[in-house]
């Protein structure tokens, strides 16, 4: 078939940038691998088109190709880019030089690498207008005109500046100004905001839409959240195993997805306030292809649910869906979607309520860490009061800094913590560092990383690092561990072969899960789960998060789950405290936090998240930065950012930790009646 | 950055007063007395007792110890038990030589090493970066002295283009004793080319694959480009270390080279003076290595601390 005819609301002509049934493949081991198996797609000037899909998908590769800067082994094997009217892939080396300077530059995940570390910040942009042939004076002008438009507020500091010295926000602020500095006809964005807290987050979205409507760019972002995507997209390719699958404008295709592909994508995801008592997440099942995998028709078939044999046999074409030439599918049977939705099942887990009478598992009680540094006190958490009952999850969300990591090293025992503040678990004191706690604590008390890789033994099988793990926390040996491990392996839902596998040859998701039943060896009351899905894609993340439910549900395990992820911790957890600057400015039941009123800091976390669901929210503001928590402010300590600061009042003395409605506390100085007027909001609980 | 120098110079001190103690230790325990070893097994009893009661060396060893220390720290370091001169008029032209010679070596190595790294990193996996690779890898795997033989027996004896004894006639001109020098210095050269090729090429490409030079390239400049501005700064550090360390090396350990080139090097002086129980000079021609040895490292540091801000602001705060 023809994909040159596919898709396209422009012509190539007048596309900033029209990619042609492009087919690339990686070498690996001698044999061409296909990533990109025909891609098609335009982007008009002044438009923001968007890619999203798993990892492996293909998303980044279209990216890089469209300016010709693919891996040494990756080639171009069939198929055009043209920007701008002009044929990238048939581009001389000088050519392609000028091309990359004067008409497309890119902006990528993170900043603090993309910078050279050795130069000052105001050499590296003064360069990028010195390759387009301006002299010293007017680069150094235009240098500093460039970092005023992406509002950074002393240019002229900050260019004497060396990148590690500036926050990761103002360093994707000067990427970002490097990359307008020619003006360009094209510019990529591939996931410019992962890595960047919330607040930051939302300030450069700001910021790159702004940009990019002024200067009338078209705009290829490349993200795997898929709120940012909708936040800023006039339209979206959904790409799944080298193909775009679904295309159209944003809002519609996420509202109403028409590729089986896209729905198991928007499904997966934690979305319109959906907590883990009502339904359980849906997943995809399988996997998605290795690159280089013949798939001679229907690249989704394997994983599709409304497969026929009219997909085994003949390749879905690119089509159109409805009327207005705007929307695209790659599916044989778009009218099935709407039965698909039904048939879904939704498998309801029942989650026992807190228990009322036992003593909580967990209880922290005047916690403060305070870490000395070059004689220097650096308070990382002050005073904080929490507690954990039988099967609940607690979800701790706040941004880097904010004190979320040492919380869980302190109920650890990783961390020692100050005098005066005591760790109980079922009501006993237990002391720190972990090594001087009882058997019976260590096994009570487990933890899931962020990371599987590096929290594996890369060069044990599943089987040695379970049965480490069961030996350890048990004191169960030989036989009857063995037969532990497998029922542990069993119950994790990995099978027998998996045991006998080394953690690098099993997927992301698979390697979460032998982190998790590492956690579960000892029959753990607690376990601390610090970003467990943030490295995973979200169909993983969903199977991930549904097996952590179950388990609680199961064995009225205890989580104290730590995230940035709002959707997801709104999913799992059961009661929220958000930190900020080493204290817990908030805490109450999730639908308390969710539903207000807020702390002022709450309330902006929770205005900067873009939502796929396409809410309207008012953002609010947060000015200027995380202050440095050995140097905090007096009173308040977020009372300089605060949007709803009381002068007179919360630079003076911090307010105490005050229960508003029954559960939910702050640590405001404003009257909750004035916040709920404040905030807009209903009363509730 | 002053605080950092000082306090680098102060560790110099400490690891001084450490080594002049262990080459104190060593020497007093290698078997033989002193004036036997240097007036002879004729000498006559008498004037050995003599001898060794005029040196101090049949003092008890503490005693020898703090003795020793306080010459060292006054940088006095004593006359030769041996030829009854000066150590300083031994061992600092001996420093010289070996300093001319490494000096001559470098000149040989680094550039066309530097420049090979640099050179194979660029053509990654192609045939020309295999090759020097490889070169590298047996050029650091011979030991430098084999070279050398290999170097005088086919330059110097069959060709006739150097010479087979390096020590330049006094008053040769500069110029003039590259026709002596050039053979051992070859020698030397060979065995480091691998090191540094092999630490350049890493560094390189490290670099390349480095985000930053992905930026770079993107603001449209051409690789000759981005690897002068960006790439170089940043992959040079570990040569720069390796390099460092390998002057001291250069000075006081290629005894070998020396020995086959018949070189009165500072190595063929400490071997000598350990042969004949010169407590003065070896301690001296020690220390002397040490030092050099450690300020070439301060040399190193601080020229790492002038390429990479990181290291340069975060050490002075």
């Amino acid at each position: 078939m023809s994909s040159s005819a596919d898709s396209t609301t422009t012509t190539a002509v007048a596309a900033a940038l029209a990619v042609e049934d492009l087919e690339v493949a990686y070498t690996v081991r001698g044999i061409d691998r296909a990533v990109l198996r025909g891609v098609s797609f335009t982007v008009a000037p002044g438009e923001t088109f968007g890619l999203v899909g798993e990892s492996g998908c293909g998303k980044s590769t279209s990216a890089y190709a469209a300016l010709r800067y693919l891996p040494s082994n990756g080639k171009i094997l069939k198929g055009r880019v043209m920007v701008a009217g002009n044929d990238v892939t048939g581009m001389t080396t000088a050519e392609l030089q000028a091309f990359r300077a004067h008409d497309a530059s890119m902006v990528y995940q993170d900043p603090a690498q993309a910078m050279n570390p050795t130069l000052r910040v105001g050499r590296q942009i003064i360069e990028s207008f010195t390759l387009l042939g301006q002299n010293k004076e007017q680069a150094q002008a235009s240098a500093l005109e460039a970092l005023r438009k992406v509002r950074i507020a002393d240019p002229a500091r900050v260019m004497d500046r060396y990148p590690f010295q500036l926050s990761g926000g103002m360093q994707q602020r000067v990427v970002i100004a490097m990359a307008l500095a020619c003006n360009p006809k094209l510019l990529v964005l591939d996931e410019p905001t992962t890595g960047l807290d919330a607040t930051v987050e939302a300030e450069v979205l700001d910021l790159v839409r702004v940009l990019s409507r002024e200067s009338g760019a078209a705009v290829l972002l490349i993200a795997h959240n898929l709120g940012i995507i909708r936040a800023l997209c006039d339209r979206v390719g959904v790409m799944y195993a080298g193909k775009i699958v679904e295309e159209g404008p944003s809002s519609e295709v996420f509202d109403n997805p028409q590729h089986p592909y896209t729905v198991g994508l928007l499904r997966s995801l934690p979305r319109h306030g959906v907590r883990k008592t009502e339904r359980a997440l849906t997943t995809i099942p399988g996997i998605l292809p290795l690159i280089g995998t013949e798939l001679p028709t229907c690249v989704f078939l394997d994983r599709c649910p409304i497969a026929s044999d009219l997909c085994r046999t003949v390749e879905p074409p690119f089509v159109p869906v409805g009327t207005d030439g705007t929307r695209f599918t790659r599916c044989h049977h778009p009218d099935l979607i709407a039965e698909m939705k039904e048939d879904l099942p939704v498998v309801p887990i029942s989650v026992l309520a807190p228990s009322e009478t036992q003593p909580d598992v967990l209880e922290l009680s005047h916690v403060s860490k305070t870490f000395r540094q070059r004689n220097l006190s650096v308070p990382a958490l002050v005073d904080v009061e929490l507690g954990l009952s039988e099967g609940e999850t607690l979800g701790i969300v706040g941004e880097s800094g904010s004190g979320k990591s040492t919380l869980a090293k302190a109920m650890l025992g990783i961390e020692t913590v100050d005098a005066g503040g005591v760790v109980s678990m079922g009501g006993t004191a237990v002391p720190s560092p972990t090594g001087s706690r009882s058997a019976e604590n260590k096994r009570s008390m487990q933890m899931v990383f962020q990371n599987p890789d590096s929290a594996l033994n890369r060069s044990w099988s599943v089987r040695r690092i379970l049965m480490r793990s069961v030996q350890k926390l048990t004191g169960i040996k030989g036989e009857e561990a063995n037969k532990r491990v497998e029922a542990l392996a069993a119950h994790l839902r990995l099978t027998p072969r998996h045991l006998d596998l080394k953690p690098r040859q099993l997927s992301g998701g698979l390697k979460q899960r032998v982190a998790i039943a590492r956690a579960f060896a000892g029959d753990p009351r607690i376990v601390v789960c610090d970003e467990p899905t943030s490295a995973l894609d979200v169909s993983v993340q969903a199977a991930i998060l549904n097996l952590l439910a179950d388990l609680q549900a199961e064995q009225k395990t205890s989580y104290v789950f730590i995230t940035h992820d709002m959707g997801v911790v709104r999913y799992l957890a059961d009661r929220i405290a958000v930190m900020y600057l080493g204290r817990i400015q908030e805490v109450g039941p999730t639908d308390d936090v969710f539903n207000g009123p807020n702390h002022p800091y709450t309330e902006a976390l929770l205005s900067a998240i873009p939502s796929v669901d396409g809410e309207e929210k008012v953002r609010i503001r947060l000015d200027g930065e995380i202050p440095s928590p050995a140097n905090p402010p007096s009173g308040c300590v977020f009372h300089p950012r605060c949007p709803r600061v009381l002068v007179g009042v919360c630079e003076v003395s911090e307010p105490p930790l005050r229960e508003v409605s029954p559960g939910h506390s702050m640590r405001c100085h404003i009257p909750i009646e004035q916040l709920i007027e404040l905030q807009h909001k209903p009363i509730v609980g | 950055m002053r605080k950092f120098i000082l306090q680098r110079l102060a560790s110099i001190v400490v690891t001084l007063w450490l080594l002049a103690t262990i080459v104190f230790m060593l020497v007093s325990v290698l078997p033989g007395d002193v004036g036997r070893k240097v007036l002879g097994p004729t000498a006559p009893k008498e004037d050995v007792a003599a001898f060794n009661a005029q040196l101090g060396t049949d003092k008890p060893l503490f005693e020898q110890y703090v003795k020793s220390m306080k010459r060292v720290f006054t940088l006095d370091f004593g006359t030769s038990y041996q030829t009854r001169s000066s150590v300083s008029d031994i061992i600092f032209p001996a420093l010289g030589r070996s300093g001319k010679l490494a000096v001559l070596a470098f000149i040989f190595t680094i550039p066309i090493s530097i420049f090979a790294g640099i050179y194979a990193a660029r053509r990654k996996d192609k045939l020309a970066d295999r090759v020097i690779v490889n070169a590298g890898l047996a050029s650091s795997s011979i030991p430098e002295f084999v070279t050398a033989a290999v170097l005088l027996a086919v330059f110097a004896v069959e060709l006739g283009w150097g010479k087979a004894f390096a020590n330049p006639p006094d008053g040769t001109s500069l110029f003039g004793q590259l026709e002596y020098l050039w053979l051992p210095a070859m020698a030397m050269a060979i065995a480091y080319f691998g090191y540094i090729a092999r630490m350049t090429r890493a560094g390189v490409i490290t670099a390349l694959n480095a985000d930053y030079t992905r930026t770079a390239t993107m603001k449209g400049m051409s690789s000759s480009q981005v690897m002068r501005r960006h790439i170089l700064r940043n992959a040079l550090a570990p040569t720069i270390t390796v390099i460092s360390v390998q002057i001291g090396y250069l000075i006081g350990a290629v005894i070998g080279v020396e020995r086959v080139f018949n070189y009165s090097g500072l190595g063929s002086t400490m071997l000598g003076a350990v042969g004949a129980h010169d407590v003065p000079v070896l301690q001296g021609a020690v220390l002397l290595v040490g030092i050099v040895y450690m300020l070439s490292t301060l040399l190193a540091d601080l020229l790492i601390a002038f390429l990479n801000p990181r290291v340069r602001l975060e050490t002075t705060r």
